[in-house]
C-alpha cells in the first residue's frame, strides 16, 4: 500500500489546475508504460493496480487511463521491479515541476544558474529512470526530452536550459556509442567466452557483420571524405544502429550484457557531473585567458554585470596588470552598479558612466569586455539590452569587442528575428512607477496612450563581434557553428520533436 | 606698404567683388590701429563676436593679404578723408555685398526677414550719427514688418543697407573718436577688423600654419623697420598662450600701441581662433580663479582623470553657500543671482530655457544699471556684464548658446553710440535682447515647425531622445495638424527628461511608446524618423548634444533610420570638435549613484570613499556629422556640412540683429 500511497501522491501534485492536458497526457504515458511493461504479471500485484485504480476513480482524473489499465492482462514478475523503480519517480516529477514553476516564474535567471540546475535536474532524472536491457539509450533519451521539453517550454528565453538538455541527450548518445564501439573493438577477442544465457540472443542474429563495422567505424573514425561516402546513414539512426549493433552479436555483446545498463547509466551520470563542473567552473578556465587579452594600462569598457567578466578582470588584476575599466550602468537592472563596486573594491581603477555616454567614451577605450546570455550557432550574440548599442559604437572606433562566453550558452539554434522573438519584455515599473502617468491618461476619450517597452535582451549579429572567449579558447563569430557541433548532435536540435513513449 | 593696400580701392571694379570686403576695411580698422589700451579688456571681450562674421568669399591669396594687413597699419590718414566719404562708396558696397549672403542662402526669404528685422532695430536703438540716419531711417518700417517683406528684391536692398549703414555708421563714430575722443569706438572698430581678416584665419587648422609664416614675415619686415617690431611680436607671441584668453596681454598691446603696425592683427588673428576655454587641469589659473569667485567652489573627490580639464565641484557645498549668501550685497544683481541659483539646482536647464533665463536676467540687471561716477556707460556695464557671466559660469558652465547671445550682448554694448543718453542706450540694449529672444529662439522655434512638420507622414513612427523644446512643439504641431504618427520617447538616467516630454505628450493626446536608451535598438525596428534637438551645431557638422544623443543617432543610422536634428541657428558656432572629452560639462556624480525609485539598487552607496572608484556624470556628446541626415534650421533644412556655410554667413547677423 506503500507504493499506491506514493502513486496517488504524484497523482496528486501532478494536478496543475491549469494544465489539465498535461496530467492526462502524464498519466496516460505513465499507466500505459506500466501497461506495456507488465504484459506477465498477474496475481502478486493484482491489487497494487486495483488500488491505484480505487484512487485514481476517487480523484476522477481520467477514466482514458482506467480504461487503459483495466484493459491490460498483467503477466510477468518484471511489474514488481517496475513498480518499485515507481516509487522513486515521483521525486523526480516534483523536481520537474518545481524546477519549472520556479522557470515560468522567473524565480530563477541567468544562463548560470539555469544551466547547472537543469544539468543537476537531468541526472537525477537519469539516475531514476530505470533503464530496459534493449534500448537503453533510447529511453534515456526520451525520458530526458519529456523533462527537457516541460523545461524549455516553462522559460524559452532561457536558451541555456535547452542547451543542457541537448548536451545531455548528447552525452548518452555518446556514450552508447563509446560503449557501443568499446563493445565492437572486443568482438574479437570474446569471441567464444560467452556462457550466459541471453534473452534477445536470436533476435538480431542475422545482422551482417559489415553492418556493424560500419557502425563502429563511424564511431571510432574522425569524420572523413570515407566515412561520409560509406556512411551515409541519418546521424539520428546511430544510436539504434550501434544499439543492435550490440545487440546483433549476441556472443560478444553477452559478455557485459548484464552490466550494460547500468554502465550506460553510470557513464552517463558520470558525464553529467562533468557538464556541471564544466559550468560552475566555466568562468575560472575564461579568467585563466585574461592576461592574454589585457595589457598594461588597457582602458576596458563594459555593460551591466557578469560573474564572468568580473572574474575576467580579476584575474588580470590578480597577475599585476594595471587597467582602468569603464563599467556602464546598464539600466533597468543597474547590474553596473554592483561591478564596479566588487571591481573598485578589489583594486581596480573603476568609472562608473552612464548608459548614455557609451558613446562619448568609446573612443577611448582599447576593448570592450562583456558576457552575454547567449550565443547562436551564427555567431550572433543574446546579451543584456544596451549591448547592441556599445557594438555598433565599438565598432565605430575600431574597439574590438569580446564577449566572454561559457560553453553552456552556446545555443545551436540559428536566430530569426532575435530581438523579438528570442527576447522578454519586463514590467514597466522598472521605468515608470505605477500609477505615474495615471492623472493624465484618460481611457475614456482613448486619446494619448503610453505603451513602455523594457526589453531584457538585445541582439548583437556576428558581424560586430571581434572575439568570442569561451573556455576553450578564444573563437571567430563564424567558428562559433563548428565549436557547436562538438557539443550536441545534430537530431537534438528540435527537443520537441517528441517520439510517442512507447518504452 | 601704400599701394598693395590701397589696390583694392583703386582697382575696384575688375576686382571680383567679394574680395573688396575683405579689403576695404583695413584703413578703417588701422585707423584704430593703436587701441587705447586701457579698452584691451573690452576688445578681448567683443572679438568673439567677430569670429562669426566672416563673410562667405573667396579669400585674397594669403601672402598678400597678410603682407597688406600688416602694412596697413601707417597709412591710415590719407585714407581716412575718403572712407568719410563713405555715403557715395556704399552704395557700389552695397550691391557688392548682396550676393554675398544671398546666394547660399538656402531659404532667402526668412534669412531676409530676420536680417531686416535685425537692421531696424540696430537703427532704432544704435545710431545717432549723421551719415548712417539717412539711409536707416526708411528701414525701421519695413524691417519689423516681418511679413511684408518680398523675398526676392527686398533682401537685397535690406542687405544693401546693412553693409551701408555699417560702414557709414562706423565712419561716423570714427569721426567722433577723432573729435572727441569716445574711446568706446575703438572697440567697435576691433571686431570689423577682424571680420576683414575672418575668411583667411576661420579655420582652425589654417591657423597654425598661418601664424608661423605671419611671424616669420613680421619678425622680417619688423627687422627693416624697426628692432622694436619684432620684440613685439615676438613678445605677443611669448606671452599669449600663458595667458589667459579673457585678459589680453596688457604688455603687448602696449608695444603695439607704440609700434602702431603689427601687434593688433597678429592679436586679433589669435583671438579670432575660439577663445581657448579655462583649462582646469592648469592648477595656477585655476587657484587664480578661485580666488576672484563668488561660489565658494570645492573640487570633487574621485575625479575622472581623463576630465581633469573641465571643471568639477562639489554641488552641495556649493548650493546652501550661495543660499546663504542671497540677501548680502553682492557685487551680482539679484535676478542674475536667482537666474544662476536655478542653474546650480537644476531648475532651468535645457538650452533655450537657460538661454531666455539669463538674457531675461541681463534685461533686468541693465534695467537697474546706473554708471558710477568717473566710469563710461559702455565700459563699465560691459564690465559688469562680464562679471555677472562669470558668475553663471560658477554656477553652471555655459552652454554655446548662452555663450552666442553673450557675444551678441557685448557687441550692442559695445556698438552703443555715445550720443545716447543712459536711459536710452539702456532702453535700447533692453530692446535688443527682446528682439534676441523673440526672434532667435521664439520665431526661429516657429519656423524649424514649420519645416520639419513637412517631414512627419502619415503612419510615421517619430522616436526623439530627451527633451527638446523644439521636437516637442514639432510633434504637438503635427498632431493639431491631424497627423497620425505614433511617438517614442527614448530617455535616459540620471535626468530622464523623457518622462517631462512624455507627460506633456500624453496630455495633448498623443499616442507615446518610452523606454530607455538601452532598449533603442529594440525600439528602432519599428521607427521611420529620428528627430532629435541639439545644444549645438558645430561648423564641422558635429551635434553637440545632451548625452546618448550620439548613441540614438548611431542606432538610427546602423538601422538606416533617417536623423532629423532641430536646432535653431543662433546656436551654431565655428568652433570644431571630434570627440566629446575635449569640452563637455561634468555633471554632479552622486545623482548617479542613486536609482529614483529601485531602492533595490544601492550599492554604491559612500562610494566616494571607495579609493578607486569614479562616477562619472557626462552631460553632452558629440554625434558625428554623417550620422545626421538632415538639420532643421530657421534658415531651412540643410545637410550637415552646410552648417559652416550658415555659420559664416548669418553668424554676423547676430551682430547686426
Amino acid at each position: 500500500m506503500h507504493v499506491t500511497h506514493l502513486y496517488a501522491k504524484t497523482f496528486q501534485r501532478n494536478i496543475f489546475p491549469k494544465h489539465p492536458t498535461r496530467t492526462n497526457r502524464h498519466c496516460t504515458n505513465s499507466l500505459g508504460s506500466i501497461g506495456e511493461k507488465t504484459q506477465t504479471a498477474e496475481n502478486q500485484i493484482q491489487w497494487s493496480f486495483g488500488s491505484i485504480l480505487k484512487i485514481l476513480s476517487n480523484l476522477n482524473i481520467s477514466s482514458l487511463a482506467k480504461h487503459s489499465i483495466e484493459t491490460q492482462t498483467l503477466k510477468t514478475i518484471d511489474v514488481v521491479i517496475l513498480v518499485l523503480s515507481l516509487t522513486k519517480m515521483p521525486n523526480v516529477q516534483i523536481l520537474v515541476n518545481d524546477f519549472v514553476n520556479q522557470l515560468r516564474k522567473r524565480k530563477i535567471e541567468g544562463s548560470q544558474a539555469t544551466g547547472q540546475q537543469t544539468a543537476e535536474l537531468l541526472r537525477s532524472v537519469i539516475s531514476q529512470q530505470r533503464v530496459p536491457h534493449t534500448n537503453q539509450a533510447t529511453t534515456l533519451i526520451n525520458a530526458v526530452r519529456a523533462v527537457g521539453e516541460q523545461l524549455i517550454s516553462a522559460n524559452p528565453v532561457e536558451l541555456a536550459v535547452g542547451n543542457i538538455v541537448r548536451r545531455v541527450l548528447h552525452i548518452i548518445r555518446e556514450e552508447d556509442l563509446s560503449l557501443a564501439t568499446a563493445a565492437i573493438a572486443g568482438l574479437g577477442l570474446s569471441a567464444a567466452s560467452d556462457d550466459e544465457d541471453d534473452v534477445e540472443r536470436d533476435d538480431h542474429h542475422g545482422l551482417s557483420a559489415a553492418a556493424v563495422a560500419a557502425a563502429a567505424r563511424s564511431t571510432l573514425r574522425l569524420p572523413s571524405l570515407q566515412t561520409l561516402l560509406e556512411d551515409t546513414s541519418d546521424p539520428a539512426a546511430i544510436p539504434h544502429t550501434s544499439s543492435s549493433g550490440g545487440e546483433s552479436e549476441g556472443k560478444s555483446r553477452s559478455v557485459e550484457k548484464g552490466s550494460r545498463g547500468r554502465k550506460l547509466k553510470h557513464d552517463v551520470i558520470e558525464a553529467v557531473n562533468e557538464l556541471i563542473q564544466d559550468i560552475s567552473t566555466c568562468y575560472e578556465q575564461i579568467a585563466e585567458q585574461a592576461v592574454e587579452h589585457i595589457h598594461q594600462n588597457e582602458v576596458i569598457l563594459t555593460l551591466g554585470s557578469s560573474k564572468t567578466v568580473l572574474e575576467f578582470l580579476y584575474a588580470a588584476k590578480e597577475k599585476k596588470r594595471s587597467f582602468k575599466v569603464f563599467v556602464a550602468e546598464g539600466a533597468p537592472r543597474y547590474q553596473g552598479h554592483l561591478l564596479a563596486k566588487e571591481l573598485a573594491a578589489r583594486g581596480s581603477q573603476t568609472t562608473l558612466i552612464t548608459d548614455s555616454a557609451v558613446f562619448a567614451m568609446i573612443s577611448r577605450v582599447n576593448m570592450v569586455i562583456v558576457g552575454a546570455h547567449a550565443v547562436m550557432a551564427n555567431g550572433g550574440v543574446i546579451a543584456p539590452i544596451g549591448l547592441n548599442m556599445v557594438a555598433l559604437a565599438a565598432q565605430r572606433h575600431a574597439v574590438p569587442f569580446v564577449v566572454l562566453v561559457g560553453s553552456h550558452k552556446l545555443c545551436p539554434l540559428y536566430p530569426h528575428n532575435p530581438e523579438v522573438l528570442l527576447n522578454e519584455l519586463r514590467s514597466p515599473s522598472e521605468l515608470l512607477d505605477f500609477g505615474e502617468f495615471s492623472d493624465c491618461l484618460d481611457y475614456a476619450s482613448g486619446a494619448g496612450s503610453i505603451h513602455v517597452v523594457n526589453p531584457t535582451f538585445d541582439y548583437v549579429p556576428p558581424k560586430l563581434v571581434s572575439l568570442f572567449i569561451t573556455d576553450t579558447g578564444g573563437h571567430n563569430p563564424s567558428y562559433m557553428y563548428r565549436l557547436i557541433a562538438d557539443y550536441y548532435s545534430a537530431d537534438d536540435l528540435v527537443v520537441k520533436r517528441r517520439p510517442i513513449t512507447g518504452s | 606698404m601704400d599701394p598693395p593696400r590701397r589696390t583694392p580701392r583703386s582697382v575696384i571694379d575688375p576686382v571680383p567683388k567679394f574680395r573688396q570686403v575683405g579689403f576695404f576695411a583695413p584703413p578703417e580698422r588701422s585707423q584704430s590701429g593703436p587701441p587705447d589700451p586701457t579698452h584691451s579688456l573690452q576688445i578681448s571681450d567683443t572679438t568673439p563676436a567677430a569670429n562669426s562674421l566672416s563673410p562667405v568669399m573667396i579669400p585674397p591669396p594669403r601672402h598678400l593679404s597678410d603682407n597688406l594687413l600688416l602694412h596697413a597699419r601707417p597709412a591710415t590718414s590719407p585714407l581716412r578723408a575718403e572712407s568719410i566719404a563713405a555715403a557715395g562708396r556704399s552704395s557700389y558696397d552695397a550691391s557688392d555685398f548682396f550676393p554675398a549672403p544671398l546666394s547660399p542662402a538656402p531659404s532667402s526669404s526668412y534669412s531676409s526677414r530676420i536680417i531686416t528685422g535685425g537692421d531696424g532695430s540696430f537703427f532704432n536703438g544704435g545710431k545717432g550719427s549723421n551719415g548712417g540716419k539717412v539711409v536707416a531711417s526708411s528701414f525701421p518700417r519695413g524691417g519689423f514688418d516681418l511679413t511684408a517683406m518680398k523675398s526676392s528684391v527686398v533682401p537685397a536692398s535690406e542687405l544693401t543697407t546693412v553693409s551701408v549703414v555699417n560702414d557709414s555708421l562706423g565712419i561716423s563714430e570714427k569721426e567722433k573718436a577723432t573729435k572727441g575722443g569716445g574711446s568706446a569706438v575703438e572697440v567697435k572698430d576691433q571686431p570689423t577688423s577682424a571680420k576683414q581678416q575672418k575668411p583667411k584665419t576661420s579655420k582652425a587648422e589654417r591657423r597654425a600654419l598661418q601664424e608661423a609664416q605671419r611671424a616669420a614675415k613680421a619678425a622680417a619686415k619688423a627687422d627693416g623697420n624697426k628692432a622694436s617690431g619684432a620684440a613685439t611680436s615676438v613678445n605677443a607671441k611669448s606671452t599669449k598662450p600663458v595667458k589667459p584668453a579673457q585678459k589680453v596681454d596688457n604688455a603687448a598691446v602696449a608695444a603695439s600701441e607704440k609700434k602702431g603696425g603689427d601687434c593688433p592683427p597678429e592679436k586679433d588673428r589669435k583671438k579670432d581662433a575660439p577663445q581657448p576655454r579655462m583649462q582646469y587641469d592648469d592648477k595656477s589659473r585655476v587657484e587664480k580663479a578661485k580666488r576672484r569667485a563668488v561660489v565658494k567652489q570645492t573640487e570633487a573627490r574621485n575625479r575622472v582623470e581623463l576630465f581633469r580639464h573641465l571643471p568639477q565641484y562639489e554641488h552641495e557645498s556649493q548650493l546652501p553657500d550661495l543660499e546663504a549668501k542671497f540677501f548680502h550685497l553682492s557685487p551680482v544683481h539679484p535676478a542674475v543671482y536667482k537666474v544662476g541659483l536655478q542653474y546650480l539646482t537644476g531648475d532651468i536647464s535645457g538650452g533655450n530655457a537657460r538661454c531666455i533665463a539669463m538674457l531675461q536676467a541681463f534685461q533686468e540687471a541693465i534695467k537697474d544699471y546706473k554708471v558710477p561716477h568717473e566710469k563710461t556707460f559702455v565700459r563699465d556695464l560691459t564690465a559688469k556684464i562680464g562679471s555677472y557671466v562669470s558668475f553663471l559660469i560658477e554656477c553652471r558652465p555655459l552652454s554655446i548658446s548662452m555663450g552666442n547671445a553673450i557675444r551678441f550682448l557685448k557687441s550692442r554694448i559695445a556698438k552703443l553710440p555715445l550720443t545716447l543718453s543712459e536711459s536710452e542706450a539702456k532702453s535700447s540694449l533692453q530692446s535688443d535682447i527682446e528682439r534676441f529672444i523673440s526672434e532667435k529662439i521664439i520665431l526661429a522655434n516657429k519656423v524649424i515647425v514649420k519645416h520639419a512638420v513637412t517631414k512627419i507622414r502619415d503612419g510615421d513612427v517619430l522616436l526623439t531622445y530627451g527633451s527638446s523644446s523644439a521636437v516637442e512643439m514639432i510633434l504637438l504641431h503635427a498632431h493639431e495638424l491631424g497627423k497620425q504618427f505614433r511617438v517614442v520617447v527614448v530617455d535616459s538616467r540620471p535626468k530622464l527628461r523623457g518622462k517631462l516630454l512624455l507627460r506633456r505628450l500624453v496630455e495633448k493626446g498623443l499616442s507615446c511608446t518610452y523606454t530607455h536608451i538601452n532598449a533603442v535598438s529594440y525600439i528602432m525596428h519599428e521607427v521611420t524618423r529620428v528627430f532629435l534637438g541639439a545644444a549645438s551645431v558645430l561648423s564641422n557638422g558635429t551635434v553637440y548634444s545632451r548625452v546618448g544623443t550620439a548613441c540614438v543617432a548611431m542606432v538610427a543610422h546602423a538601422f538606416r533610420v533617417p536623423v532629423i536634428v532641430c536646432c535653431e541657428a543662433y546656436k551654431f558656432h565655428e568652433r570644431v570638435q571630434l570627440d566629446s572629452i575635449c569640452s563637455n560639462e561634468l555633471g554632479d556624480p552622486n545623482v548617479i549613484s542613486k536609482v529614483v525609485g529601485r531602492e533595490d539598487v544601492s550599492y554604491l552607496d559612500g562610494w566616494a570613499n571607495v579609493e578607486n572608484m569614479q562616477l562619472l556624470n557626462l552631460i553632452y556628446d558629440a554625434t558625428p556629422s554623417d550620422y545626421v541626415s538632415m538639420i532643421v534650421t530657421d534658415y531651412g533644412m540643410v545637410p550637415p556640412t552646410s552648417v559652416p556655410v550658415i555659420v559664416r554667413e548669418y553668424g554676423r547677423e547676430q551682430i547686426w540683429i
